[in-house]
């Protein structure tokens, strides 16, 4: 039986705890772990998202039960003070001695915090712990001002932390004339500086911090150039600092500036004691990252289970997360002039700033930096990695082949098999295509048996590149399915459904699929035969089927409340429906606002009350908006003729006649339309799936925009037409829509899709050349024939109004968790935790 | 599923069979907890969760949507889609999850009962 100790229970501490297990024959091995923290290592990589709701235990990387299963014994919250060479034991500050055969020391660093005068005054954190954001999150609600000092990688994933903390107004200090001078250039630097100004963060470089000033607690910065700046409360990110401390008690070699040196084997200058991760002084350098860390520890449980195994240094790619800009570098980013080729590519309209640096013959890739944009990142890491030749045209590699040639050798195919896919994980592509061969064909299925994509998270989209790409190449036809329980696509079930006439999900499922259903494929056929049927959507069974939204006819909120929308055409209101509104919303307690949709939402509903308040809407003549279906939602207007000196038609009637034609039409995602009365454009029809615009001679119209996160114009489809034909063109493109796409796909990426695009589409549309024309329209009209308001069924039918309840044995109670706090005049959600 | 032999059930009155939609889940009071309880029919199974989706702390899976993944029953919460599984509530699409409290059920005479484990109120936490 082998004793091994380790010290510090930290990510790699716990990794290396994983791997030799893994690796060594049951009962030969003891293991001890000492942890100076509290609690069981835990995932210092995404320890932000303790901001962003997860708790401490869900950050763990393993639960405490789990050492114990293994047989480990850990001392948390427990620091070894003192290691004795000669005698081979260990002694912790609770007084327990251990002897060991080999130490393993996983120390971790701390935050280098800088000699500055005032470092001890209250509201000064560092951003290491779980500990340390727990203070940082007390004392924020106390702060208005925040500060930073640190440019690089930590030092900005605090500072964004500030900004969601509340404080719109945060600074971050570099000593350097450049943010994240280790990882990037200025000219990427600076670029970076204006994105994050976008976000609201300050950003001061070339600034040497000389004090902190205020009594006891900070009220600010003083700097070298006599400037000072304002702060309730500084996080230092300046920097790690290795803890070698035990190290150097016990006569170890540590580094000038820190860090216990070890040779490949990570061996320390005592071949009993091993040092791995953030402590480790490797060929003069410290890894501050969490992958080197890894392989440390894969070295080290290889050599302790018999395998000859060597450390021979580590790529430093990273790849900056939650900051709202991507920020990447990768290989070495900063091969002097003389020894390579650099290609920049440099967007300041988007921010997107790309540089890789070439080998001088164009043969292979060093190394680069990516901001604004960093989805190939790992795509250029793994060529940079594996020497993949470059194609001709290095550039492509950048800016993708421009020529209409086929991806070149840089596609995830031509990687060799050694190339590491996941580098947390260190998991190879042959691992991956392995995995898939073996018949782990989901992503799911490949994360559980690999272990890729299961910390970082950065190369799913890879690990999905190359599952499909195996598939293929096994000459598998990788079909467009729903999920596991449907061996169809929804074009094919949609077929299917309208042939056998099926009206409910049950039948569906025992007709075309296996199984019980789940959230992915019950609301797409919800979907489908509310398209193919429009009854009414809860009944039948179908109520369960349907998307949480669509089930309770409001969207639900933060909290559970649920808003309510009245359709209100092409956003014409009267002045007495106006004050139907406001009356409801005071009764019943809502928070009012204007939509971007040109109507008013009413949130903060208690599910008891939809019935009710709809009651009094619908009394009034109000209609639903189906705000919360894949349906058509608004119809925008502008002015128009009737009141517009420049307005051509009457675009308000117009709008209003359009949106009272596809009001409730359910599709695979929602629709969104507009009329402009002229070319100035004032309802933005082009940004709508489908959207028009007068002209001297009838109306233009444009199909197939998009706003959301990924913006795309509409394209003309056909002009000048009247208004007849205009209407039913519209009743063939969205039903050819609806007949076609995939769940949840807006009409713009159904185009983008569409072999053939624009051409294609006004074929089919205006041309006929399916000749199905005559059956879309005649289709489109018996869904528009079939419209009942769907909240008038709910209210005047108590089977389905009796859902409408919190509690099943209490349904007069509201649910007691819902609070809200007070904002301006009005109420707002309580914040999650 | 499986309880420790020393614990004994107190079985409180839910609601009636009826109450419960077909496929899909109430929320039942039961003190001043609130359990989600679910009728999956098309297996004939009942199941009882804790309704408070541990991701946000939302009050909220009565109102999620169940079915099964790989044959095992689980609800997905309506907020952001995290599922759990209705055998043993441990989440099923993310391992850091925490997991849920699960509850006996039993139906009788189309009336449904919760098991509360030895009448604590609380957790009958099934293994
Ligand atoms: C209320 C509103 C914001 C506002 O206060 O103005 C809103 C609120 C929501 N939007 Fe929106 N969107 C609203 C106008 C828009 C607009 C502007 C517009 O319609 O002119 C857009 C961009 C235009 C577009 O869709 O192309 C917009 C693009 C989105 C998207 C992104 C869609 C995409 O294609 O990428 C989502 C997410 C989704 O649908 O999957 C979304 C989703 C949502 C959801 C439903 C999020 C959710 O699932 O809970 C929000 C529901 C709030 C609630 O509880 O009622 N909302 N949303 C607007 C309601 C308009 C209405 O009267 O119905
Ligand atoms: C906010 C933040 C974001 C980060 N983001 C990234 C990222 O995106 N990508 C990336 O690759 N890396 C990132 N890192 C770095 C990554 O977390 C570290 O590289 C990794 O945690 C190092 O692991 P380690 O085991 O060496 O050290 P640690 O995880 O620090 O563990 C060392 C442990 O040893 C304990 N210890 C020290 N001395 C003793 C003693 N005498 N006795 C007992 N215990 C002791 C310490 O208390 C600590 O718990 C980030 C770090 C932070 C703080
Ligand atoms: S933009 Fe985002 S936050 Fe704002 S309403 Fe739309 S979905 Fe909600
Ligand atoms: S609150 Fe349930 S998944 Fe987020």
């Amino acid at each position: 039986m082998t004793k091994i100790v380790i010290i510090g229970n930290g990510m790699t501490s716990y990794k290396f705890c994983e791997k030799i297990i893994a690796k060594a024959v049951p009962g030969t091995l003891q293991l001890v772990v000492f942890g100076e923290e509290p609690r069981p290592a835990y995932d210092r990589v995404h320890l932000s998202a303790f901001f962003s709701g997860k708790t401490a235990q869900d950050l763990e990387l393993a639960p405490a039960d789990w050492y114990a299963q293994q047989g480990i014994t850990l001392h948390l919250g427990d620091p070894v003070q003192h290691i004795d060479r000669a005698q081979k034991t260990v002694h912790s500050h609770k007084g327990i001695t251990e002897t060991y055969d080999y130490l393993v020391m996983a120390t971790g660093a701390a935050a280098f915090v800088p000699p500055i005068p005032g470092v001890d005054k209250k509201g000064v954190f560092i951003y290491r712990t779980i500990e340390d954001l727990e203070m940082i999150r007390d004392y924020a609600p106390h702060a208005a001002t925040g500060a930073v000092i640190g440019g690089g990688l930590l030092g900005l994933e605090a500072a964004k932390a500030l900004l969601d903390l509340g404080l719109r107004d945060t600074h971050v200090i570099e000593f350097a004339p450049r943010l994240m001078p280790r990882q990037i250039d200025d000219s990427g630097s600076s670029l970076l500086k204006a994105q994050l100004e976008k976000l609201g963060l300050r950003v001061h470089t070339s600034m040497q911090t000389t004090a902190i000033l205020g009594d006891d607690t900070i009220t600010g910065l003083q700097f070298a150039d006599d400037s000072s700046l304002p702060a309730d409360i500084l996080i230092i990110s300046a920097g790690i600092a290795p803890r070698d401390e035990l190290a150097r008690l016990c006569g170890l070699d540590t580094g000038h500036r820190g860090g216990i040196v070890v040779n490949e084997q990570l061996q320390t200058s005592d071949p009993y004691i091993y040092a791995i991760g953030e402590c480790a002084l490797y060929n003069g350098m410290i890894y501050g990252l969490v992958a080197p860390g890894y392989e440390m520890a894969e070295v080290v449980a290889s050599q302790l289970t018999g395998t000859e195994k060597a450390f021979t240094g580590f790529d430093m790619s990273t790849k900056l997360k939650l900051i709202g800009v991507d920020v990447a570098s990768f290989g070495n980013p900063f091969t002097p002039a003389d020894q390579c080729r650099s290609i920049v590519f440099e967007d300041t309209l988007k921010g997107v700033y790309k540089r890789i640096n070439i080998t001088p013959d164009g043969q292979h890739l060093l190394g680069g930096i990516l901001i604004g944009d960093a989805d190939d990142y790992n795509m250029l890491l793994q060529t940079a990695k594996n020497k993949v030749v470059l194609p001709p045209n290095p550039e492509d590699v950048l800016l993708g082949a421009r020529g209409g040639q086929a991806e070149g050798a840089a596609g995830v195919l031509g990687l060799p098999d050694e190339a590491t896919i996941c580098s947390c994980e260190n998991i190879s592509k042959a691992a991956i295509c392995n995995a898939v061969k073996d018949g782990h064909e989901t992503l799911d299925a490949v994360k559980k048996c690999t272990k890729a994509a299961t910390c970082c998270g950065g190369c799913a989209p890879m690990v999905k590149d190359l599952i499909t790409a195996t598939l293929k190449s096994q000459g598998k036809y990788i079909r467009n399915v729903l999920c596991e329980h449907f061996d169809y696509s929804r074009q094919e079930l949609f077929d299917l459904i309208r042939i056998k006439n099926l009206y409910s999900f049950d039948e569906v499922l025992d007709h075309y699929g296996h199984g019980d259903g789940c959230e992915v494929c019950k609301p797409a056929i919800a979907s489908i035969l509310a398209s193919l049927w429009n009854e009414m959507i809860l009944a039948k069974g179908n109520d369960t089927a349907q998307d949480s939204n669509d089930r309770f006819l409001a969207n639900i909120q933060k909290g559970g409340t649920y808003s309510v929308v009245p359709r209100v055409p092409g956003g014409e209101i009267t002045p007495r429906q106006l004050m139907v509104i406001a009356q409801v919303a005071e009764k019943y307690n809502l928070y009012t606002k204007i939509t971007g949709g040109q109507r008013i939402d009413m949130f903060g509903a208690h599910v008891n009350d939809l019935p009710l308040i709809w009651e009094e809407l619908i009394a009034a003549g109000f209609e639903s908006g189906h705000a919360y279906g894949k349906a058509l939602r608004t119809v925008k207007s502008c002015v128009g003729s009737t009141w517009c000196r420049f307005g051509l038609h009457d675009s308000v009637s117009y709008a209003i006649r359009i949106e009272q034609r596809y009001r409730g039409l359910r599709a695979p995602h929602k629709i969104k339309s507009a009329v402009s009365g002229c070319i100035r454009e004032c309802a933005e029809a082009q940004s709508k799936d489908f959207g028009i615009i007068a002209t001297e001679k009838g109306w233009n119209l444009y199909v197939c925009g998009n706003g959301g996160s990924k913006p795309q114009h509409a394209v003309l489809l056909a002009g000048d037409l009247d208004s007849e034909t205009c209407i039913r063109y519209i009743d063939r493109f969205l039903m050819f829509y609806i007949k076609t796409a995939d769940p949840l796909t807006r009409t713009a990426t159904w185009l983008n899709k569409l072999d053939g695009g624009i051409e294609y589409l006004r074929n089919v549309v205006v041309n006929d050349s399916l000749g199905i024309a005559a059956q879309l329209e005649s289709e489109m009209q018996a869904l528009v024939d079939n419209y009942k308001c769907e909240w008038k069924e709910v209210v005047e039918n108590p089977a389905l109004r009796k859902r409408f309840s919190h509690f099943v044995n209490a349904p007069e109670e509201k649910d007691p968790t819902v609070s809200f706090e007070h904002l301006r005049e009005q109420k707002k959600a309580a914040e999650w935790k | 599923m499986s309880l420790s032999n020393t614990a004994t059930i107190t079985w409180f009155f839910a609601c009636k069979v009826e109450d419960v939609p077909a496929n899909g889940g109430v929320c039942v009071k039961y003190r001043d907890e609130q359990i989600a309880l679910f009728h999956f029919s098309r297996r004939g199974e009942w199941y009882a969760t804790q309704n408070l989706c541990p991701h946000r702390r939302q009050m909220a899976l009565s109102r999620g949507m169940i079915g099964t993944q790989g044959g095992e029953p689980k609800v997905a919460c309506p907020f952001h889609k995290k599922s759990f599984s209705l055998a043993d509530g441990r989440c099923l699409s993310d391992d850091t999850e925490c997991s849920l409290t699960t509850y006996p059920v039993k139906v009788e005479e189309d009336r449904v009962y919760i098991g509360i484990v030895n009448g604590s109120g609380h957790a009958a936490v099934m293994a």
